[in-house]
């Protein structure tokens, strides 16, 4: 019996590491340590030269603050527990994935057709089976976009191999 | 006050009259899109105004503002769901009146509150505006540093949320800020070998980030969602007995709207819960609210629209926000190269008063506007999300693209749109971050030149009353959760 209490308690503990406020807790505080430790590789001014404080500082000082506070609101948490969020759909990842997809393609190969390709792709999953709007969405309206900028506001896009066909 | 007569000035304008107009019916759009909003909107809108003068750019971002958060009231009253966070009072009232089959008396009432609301607070914006930067020329270095950090720690009390979470959010914005060369040494602080980071980072890519795609990030996990939309007939002036039943309200409402605006918060969307609140509390049928009140329409409405005036009015006096949408409208004012601050009101004052002015002819077109087409404004709603959010994504990033033609800051926008879905899930709002980015080079700017100023002395921040009594103001601000909280 000892040893069913036990692997329960042990359970409850190991709950604590899975909920949000903890997660979310320790996202912060392990990012704001890797910052701070790069505070410390900041160059430094000699004392000649320094008005005031050191350009390190400040930037110490709010990351100190952001990782306090985060602890109070950890431990405060544990009292007021945070809702519970649902959980995310198959659609959230998708548009996240083709965020990387259009990362990849404007990078590699062509900015207009990573805007093209992420915009069928997050029409598509998120329900449009019509391939009228589908090529709408796609095609026509980042070109009118594309245009736009181009003639209005005098911007010259990134080189790519649609872009290219297009400055010649 | 001899500059009032400027106010007239856009009037002569055909130029601004044409900016006006698109704004306001962009505003209307922006508002009545759930998600999207005058925020979100003029984050998007904000690379455009590049083409235009710094005048046309600002009355064209205001009309935004105006318009924008009357339009959130359409969708509030037709779907129940609020174009805008302004307008999550308005639903309580509006879609269940609307549900009775008064859809048109419930937008009637929401379209005259909200223009009087409108324009009451322009008018407290047109003079407190001017005594506020009167002040501020008393103001040193120390004392703009204590008045950030008011600016800071009264978001936290009194906007949404969490106040410790909202303050993690504001020093996240502030460090941000710190990327890049520092402008008093040079040194690189946080660029990790990336040449397009010495310079900073820019507030669109954040703010486009934050508001857009975080918004973007957000609708995808709502595909499914489906709306209710009650029909919608015409638009109907409210009746006699419906003024005597709110006129009260409205004026009481307008005060809290614009008294509320003044403060930085998050403008609209805590005045017109307030608003909504004082106007139950003051009802002689209090019984009513929440099953298709007027009076609860009027309260929110009049309050909302009243933050619009009343926010502007630190943005330009001081160069402080009053709002999320302010703040935006602060970093257009920026990347044109205008400074708000009393200087501006010194040596520009046709800028100003055009500014004034461009916000009552705004109010004044998104009531014609909203009078009449808040009917087709309302299938705009019909616009499914699967065929908005992708052109928006377009829009986004060629905007985001446009301003430094970087790529870099394409890749920064679609990570902050990362952060900013994160935050919003777990309770962290993004308007103190972006109320930090732009009050962060300020902040740490000023204490490190009151620290040259003082010798290094930090206790004679202490000497200086006014830096001492915004201190106070935001110890009492820190301290007014606790309060209410005990209460």
């Amino acid at each position: 019996m000892n040893d069913v209490h036990k692997e329960k308690g042990t359970n409850k503990s190991l709950s604590l590491f899975f909920k949000s406020s903890f997660i979310v807790s320790a996202v912060i505080i392990v990012i704001s340590s890797i910052l701070l430790y790069f505070t410390f590789t900041f160059d430094i001014v000699p004392p000649i030269l320094n008005r005031g404080i050191q350009p390190a500082t400040f930037p110490k000082a709010l990351l100190i603050l952001i990782i306090a506070l985060t602890l109070l609101t950890y431990f405060i948490s544990l009292k007021n527990p945070w809702k519970n969020e649902k959980k995310l759909p198959n659609s959230f990842y998708i548009t996240l994935l083709s965020f990387v997809v259009f990362i990849i393609v404007s990078k590699f190969l062509d900015f207009f057709l990573g805007i093209a390709l992420l915009s069928i792709i997050v029409s598509y999953f998120w329900g449009e089976r019509r391939v009228i709007y589908l090529i709408m969405v796609s095609i026509i309206f980042p070109l009118i976009v594309f245009v736009f900028f181009e003639t209005i506001l005098g911007l010259r896009f990134p080189p790519g191999i649609i872009t290219n066909l297009y400055y010649g | 006050m001899e500059n009032l007569g400027l106010i007239f000035a856009p009037l002569f304008s055909y130029k601004l009259l044409i900016v006006l107009f698109f704004g306001t019916i962009f505003g209307l759009i922006l508002g009545v899109l759930p998600g999207l909003g005058p925020t979100t909107g003029g984050a998007l809108i904000l690379p455009f105004t590049m083409t235009l003068d710094p005048l046309s750019a600002i009355v064209l971002l205001t009309a935004i503002y105006c318009a924008g958060t009357y339009g959130g009231a359409i969708t509030a009253i037709l779907i129940n769901t609020p174009g805008t966070p302004a307008a999550a009072a308005t639903c309580l009232d509006g879609y269940p009146l609307a549900q009775k089959g008064e859809a048109g008396r419930a937008l009637g009432m929401a379209t005259v509150s909200s223009v009087i609301g409108g324009i009451a607070s322009v008018v407290v914006l047109i003079f407190f505006a001017p005594l506020l930067a009167n002040l501020a020329y008393e103001f040193g270095q120390p004392e703009y540093f204590a008045l950030a950090i008011f600016g800071l720690t009264m978001l936290a009390s009194i906007g949404e949320g969490s106040p410790i979470k909202n303050l993690i959010a504001g020093a996240f914005g502030i460090l941000i800020s710190t990327v890049g060369k520092d402008f008093m040494t040079s040194i690189d602080r946080f660029t990790f070998g990336i040449n397009e980071l010495t310079e900073g980072i820019g507030f669109i890519p954040v703010v486009v980030g934050l508001f857009a795609i975080s918004e973007m990030l957000t609708q995808s996990t709502l595909i499914n969602q489906i709306f209710n939309r009650v029909a919608l007939k015409a638009v109907k002036l409210p009746s006699i007995d419906d003024y005597k039943k709110t006129w009260k309200t409205i004026i009481r409402s307008s005060g809290i709207g614009s008294f509320i605006g003044v403060l930085p918060a998050e403008g609209g969307t805590v005045a017109s819960l307030i608003g909504y609140a004082e106007a139950k509390r003051w009802s002689k049928k209090p019984e009513n609210f929440g099953k298709g009140s007027i009076e609860g329409i009027a309260g929110a409405e009049a309050a909302n629209n009243a933050a619009t005036g009343g926010a502007m009015v630190p943005t330009l006096a001081l160069g402080i926000p009053g709002s999320a949408t302010t703040a935006v409208i602060l970093t257009g004012l920026i990347i044109h190269g205008v400074r708000p601050g009393p200087d501006l009101f010194r040596e520009q004052p046709e800028f100003l008063y055009g500014i004034f002015g461009s916000m009552l002819i705004a109010n004044i077109l998104f009531f014609i506007l909203g009078f009449f087409g808040a009917k087709i404004f309302a299938r705009i709603t019909l616009v499914p999300n699967k065929l908005l959010w992708p052109m928006i994504f377009a829009v986004s990033v060629c905007g985001t693209y446009s301003l430094n033609q970087s790529i870099i800051d394409v890749w920064l926008m679609l990570l902050f749109g990362v952060i900013g879905f994160f935050m919003r899930r777990y309770g962290f709002s993004v308007v103190p971050v972006i109320i930090g980015l732009i009050l962060g080079e300020l902040v740490e700017g000023t204490l490190r030149q009151s620290l040259v100023i003082f010798d290094g002395n930090w206790l004679m921040f202490l000497q200086r009353p006014i830096a001492l009594t915004f201190f106070v103001l935001s110890l009492i601000a820190l301290s007014f959760p606790l309060i209410k909280k005990k209460k």
